[in-house]
């Protein structure tokens, strides 16, 4: 069997990272703090080489049956301390 | 008022001493007697007015407030022998058994007392205190039989409890006095291993020597009409307390036998044993005179009656009602048909100035026995009073601005009207009261739909909103009008349904009048300008329909005999010399309708555009105004024509008769082909099936083109007068309903298959085993009118009986599912950024649903960008 590369699969959307300057512009749009974004854990599968550590910011763009396209944001999260399924509030 | 908004933290529980006992008192209680002659509350008895007065006039001696204000004072009894506290009795044994009679140490050596100190540490720490309890009952289980003390070596000898209250040493009562000088051996350091905290509570304070008493403000005693007191249960249980407490005093300062001593302190026990608990299995409960059981502090709290269930968890409401439903057509929209019975029930409060005085003395007048009347007023300083033959004329006589008169609820009083499940918020709507006579709410029936009703047997409930807020704000927010626009669709929630459906349908197909008789139809719905008109004197039913629109009022569409619901008409092939052959493009100009037949599709509940799109133009009071008028319409419409059906609408021709058995039968032996090709196993199986799954497919497949086209032949032949026709058409029925009763009812089916081996290889034993033909798998090749066969018939009830179950069981696990579901999302709020958040400011979604819209305002979750440009800008 091939090894499996969900990243790769026609049904997970596009996850890159955000630069430096996008976080704050994106932070300042919505007149937030980062812990007022949705979460993402540090080992999802789709954050598989991105070279991503906790803080930072990743844009999700995903295909909306409303919208068309549509972006998504998620701050990632370490797994180890976020505790069971709730996001929790930090 | 003292206020203050601190949070709480934790709550600890713990034990009162006698100390803090006496301490909190305000008053030693000493005599049984309650009240002296002249009826006033007797000091240092139990109504003493230190402890709190609910008699109006009196001032309570401790806070110096008078009733309601007094929030009411603890007391005590001295108790003249030790009692043991109930509630208390397993600790005690516990105690006991664990501890040694000697010394009064744990009967564990210190080695093993602090192992088990650090074990219980942990276990509380990393398991809880559930765990530590488990821990702590198998330590005092492991040390019970130990017969050494490991600390002064005396031999222990075995405690046991005869219950309720009787602690024995072997055979030996220990009594209760020297039960408690034994708990006071016990040392604060091994107490905890009982899982008690020295610092709550000493082991010695569950034997009681002072007896709290609750204030009066617990325990009201009720004046009757008769000018009779009526002392409430703990008050009688506290009286029987003192008095056998007195007695033995006083046997006990007389020197009187020790015998006598023991049965007035056993009595007393007994008292105090029922004073907190009255149902204690060896006791016969303490009653009344009646012989009812005296309700005592456990019985306020426990169970289904008692203080949490009953008064903190169940909450009930005034000023409702509830009722069974049915359907009033002539009702407007946003009324509800209330019986006469409740309307001298329900009352509003009016408040009484200058220019509504005279109007509500009328109502005094009328008092609450005759309607429209009055039942209270309540004067400004708040005290209600009950209007009554002979308060009547004082309270006529006083009455003047600032007084509120509750007064019986009239014609147009506003009331919120609602059916359980609430789902959503159109299950509760604002509706302006109608009373009528009979027994049932009456609502009408285009509001079924938003609060999924029936007449069935169901109930609605109603409430009266009782001050101007409310008022205001059921009549803003949630009258009738204001919810035709579904929040989740997009669309109107309220429409025509039944009668109204098909009367329109048959008005706008190919009605015609003559003037005169199309005003008279048109007046009988309450409709009086008839300018559109003009001077025809023939009308069409076209025309009389476009009566109820707006003059200005542009509307295009499709019905639901359209054939290409996508495709421009132009280029339809139904399109012939300018205009649908089938009728089916609907075309509104200038208030007009122009062409196009009403249907479903355009009126009914959540389904057209038409009645959304008035909505838009003209407003919420505009649209519900069309759609009552609508509805009456359509069902005028079918009374003066008449709608019937009868069993010679499902009969067909003998020459349509045969076709269908023809292509039943050609259906039947092209099966049997298939059948054929599968057991000499000719039959290729379809990609990724196996070859039973591909016969399966294919006969379903053959077996379902059958029915529809039988489906076909029936409609091809039923004239166009045919109710069962009409209703189909119209988009109120399925033309299957008719094809299963004229020709074939089809093939019967179980979580999509056919159906298959009940018993061994067969569905019924009346077939051959493996026999996999059409009739012996649930096919039903006859229609309802020819009658079934029995194994037919048993097919239909099998599949029925599924269903059955099938809603049964799903209805509650999909209505917990939803329930989870809206509590989870109850306070997501979309922000004026159109992010939605949550109440912490965490964002769930970056713009609602990803595209910003309203539903709401919008036309079935999208936005006609290319209207709104020819409405600004013209063609």
């Amino acid at each position: 069997m091939a090894k499996s590369t969900p990243i790769k699969h026609s049904l997970v959307p596009k996850h890159t990272k955000m630069g430096e300057r996008s976080v704050k512009e994106l932070l300042e749009k919505y007149n937030i703090s980062k812990v007022q974004l949705p979460k993402i854990l540090n080992n999802d599968p789709a954050l598989k080489g991105l070279g991503i550590k906790v803080g930072d910011v990743i844009k999700i763009e995903r295909k909306s049956l409303t919208a068309g396209n549509s972006e998504y944001y998620r701050v990632v999260a370490d797994a180890t301390k976020v505790s069971g399924t709730s996001g929790g509030e930090s | 008022m003292q206020t203050s908004n601190k949070k709480v933290k934790n709550i600890q529980f713990k034990i009162f001493s006698p100390k803090l006992i006496k301490q909190v008192a305000a008053a030693k209680v000493v005599t049984p007697e309650l009240y002296d002659k002249e009826g006033y509350p007797v000091d240092g008895g139990l109504m003493d007015i230190r402890l709190g007065v609910v008699d109006p006039g009196l001032t309570c001696k401790t806070c110096g407030n008078k009733l309601k204000e007094c929030p009411g004072h603890h007391g005590y009894i001295e108790l003249a022998r030790p009692v043991v506290h109930i509630m208390f009795v397993t600790t005690v044994l516990n105690l006991l058994r664990c501890t040694c009679r000697e010394c009064g140490r744990i009967l564990a050596s210190d080695a093993e007392i602090a192992a088990q100190k650090r074990r219980l540490k942990k276990v509380e720490k990393e398991r809880g205190l559930k765990e530590k309890d488990v821990a702590i009952k198998l330590f005092l289980q492991k040390i019970r039989g130990v017969s050494k003390c490991p600390h002064c070596r005396s031999r222990q000898v075995n405690v046991s409890l005869e219950k309720p209250t009787r602690f024995l040493e072997k055979d030996k009562r220990i009594s209760p006095i020297e039960l408690r000088s034994r708990l006071e051996k016990i040392p604060d350091k091994d107490i905890e291993l009982f899982g008690i905290d020295p610092e709550s509570m000493r082991p010695e304070w569950t034997v009681l020597t002072v007896l709290p008493i609750p204030s009066v403000s617990m325990r009201p005693s009720i004046t009757l009409q008769s000018g009779e007191r009526s002392e409430d249960d703990l008050t009688h249980k506290l009286g029987d307390i003192v008095r056998i407490n007195q007695r033995l005093f006083e046997n006990i300062n007389a020197g009187a036998p020790e015998i006598i001593i023991e049965d007035l302190w056993d009595l007393l026990q007994y008292h105090v044993t029922t004073f907190f608990k009255n149902n204690v299995a060896q006791l016969p409960p303490a009653r009344h005179r009646s012989g009812e059981p005296l309700k005592t502090l456990r019985d306020r709290i426990e169970s289904k009656q008692g203080r949490i269930r009953h008064n903190l968890a169940g909450k009930r409401t005034n000023f409702s009602a509830r009722s069974v439903i049915s359907p009033d057509a002539m009702l407007k929209i946003n009324e509800v048909g209330m019986p006469s019975e409740m309307t001298m029930k329900l009352t509003v409060p009016e408040r009484v100035n200058p220019w509504n005085i005279e109007y509500l003395k009328t109502l005094i007048e009328k008092g609450p026995l005759n309607y429209p009347g009055a039942n209270y007023v309540i004067r400004p300083d708040g005290r209600r009073k009950r209007i009554t033959d002979e308060t009547k004329e004082e309270l006529l006589e006083e009455l003047e601005p600032g007084y509120i008169v509750e007064r019986h609820i009239i014609d147009g009083d506003l009331a919120l009207f609602n059916r359980q499940p609430s789902l959503h918020r159109m299950s509760m709507m604002c509706h302006k009261v109608k009373v009528l006579d009979g027994k049932t709410f009456r609502l009408n029936v285009a509001v079924c739909h938003p609060y999924n009703a029936d007449f069935d047997g169901d109930e609605m409930n109603l409430h009266v909103p009782q001050t101007e807020e409310a008022r205001a704000e059921a009549e803003l927010l949630l009258e009738v009008p204001t919810q035709l626009v579904s929040p989740a669709l997009g669309l109107t929630i309220m429409g025509c349904t039944q009668d109204a459906v098909t009367g329109n349908y048959i008005l706008t197909k190919d009605l015609e009048f003559d003037r005169n008789d199309a005003v008279q139809l048109l007046y009988s719905v309450g409709i009086d300008n008839f300018n559109k008109f003009g001077r025809k004197e023939k009308v069409s039913g076209k025309d009389v329909f476009s009566v109820l629109l707006p003059d200005d009022f542009d509307f295009l569409g499709r019905n639901g005999i359209c054939i290409a619901p996508a495709m421009p008409c132009k280029e339809c092939k139904m399109w012939k010399n300018g205009k649908c052959e089938l009728d089916a493009r609907i075309e509104i100009k200038d208030g007009k309708l122009l062409t196009g037949i009403m249907d479903a599709k355009q009126l009914s509940a959540g389904k057209g555009l038409l009645l959304r799109t008035i909505h838009k133009q003209y407003g919420s009071t505009k649209t519900a105004e069309i759609l009552t008028s609508m509805f009456k319409l359509g069902i005028k419409v079918l009374l003066k024509r008449g709608f019937t059906i009868g069993l010679s609408d499902v009969e067909i021709s003998e020459d349509a008769k045969k076709r269908i058995e023809e292509e039943i039968e050609k259906s039947l032996e092209e099966v049997e082909r298939l059948i054929e090709q599968y057991k000499s196993k000719e039959l290729t199986p379809l990609p990724g099936r196996t070859r039973k799954e591909t016969l399966e497919i294919k006969t379903l497949g053959v077996l379902n083109k059958a029915r529809n086209a039988a489906g076909e032949i029936v409609a091809e032949q039923s004239s166009d007068i045919n109710p069962i026709m009409i209703m189909a058409r119209c988009g109120r029925a399925k033309l299957l309903n008719l094809a299963m009763m004229s020709a074939c009812v089809g093939q019967q089916s179980m979580r999509g298959q056919r159906i298959g081996e009940g018993y061994v290889d067969r569905s019924l034993p009346c077939f051959r085993r493996g026999d996999l033909g059409a009739a012996a798998r649930g096919f039903i090749k006859n229609g309802f009118k020819h009658g079934l066969q029995p194994s037919e018939f048993f097919y239909g009830a099998m599949t029925g009986r599924d269903s059955l179950m099938d809603t049964a069981l799903r209805t509650p696990k999909s209505g917990y599912l939803y329930r989870r579901l809206s509590n989870a999302m109850q306070d997501l709020k979309v922000e004026y950024d159109g992010t939605v958040r949550d109440c912490s400011g965490q964002i769930v979604q970056f713009e609602y649903g990803e595209d910003g819209i309203d539903v709401s305002k919008s036309e079935q979750g999208t936005i006609n960008v290319q209207k709104i440009i020819t409405d600004v800008c013209g063609e």
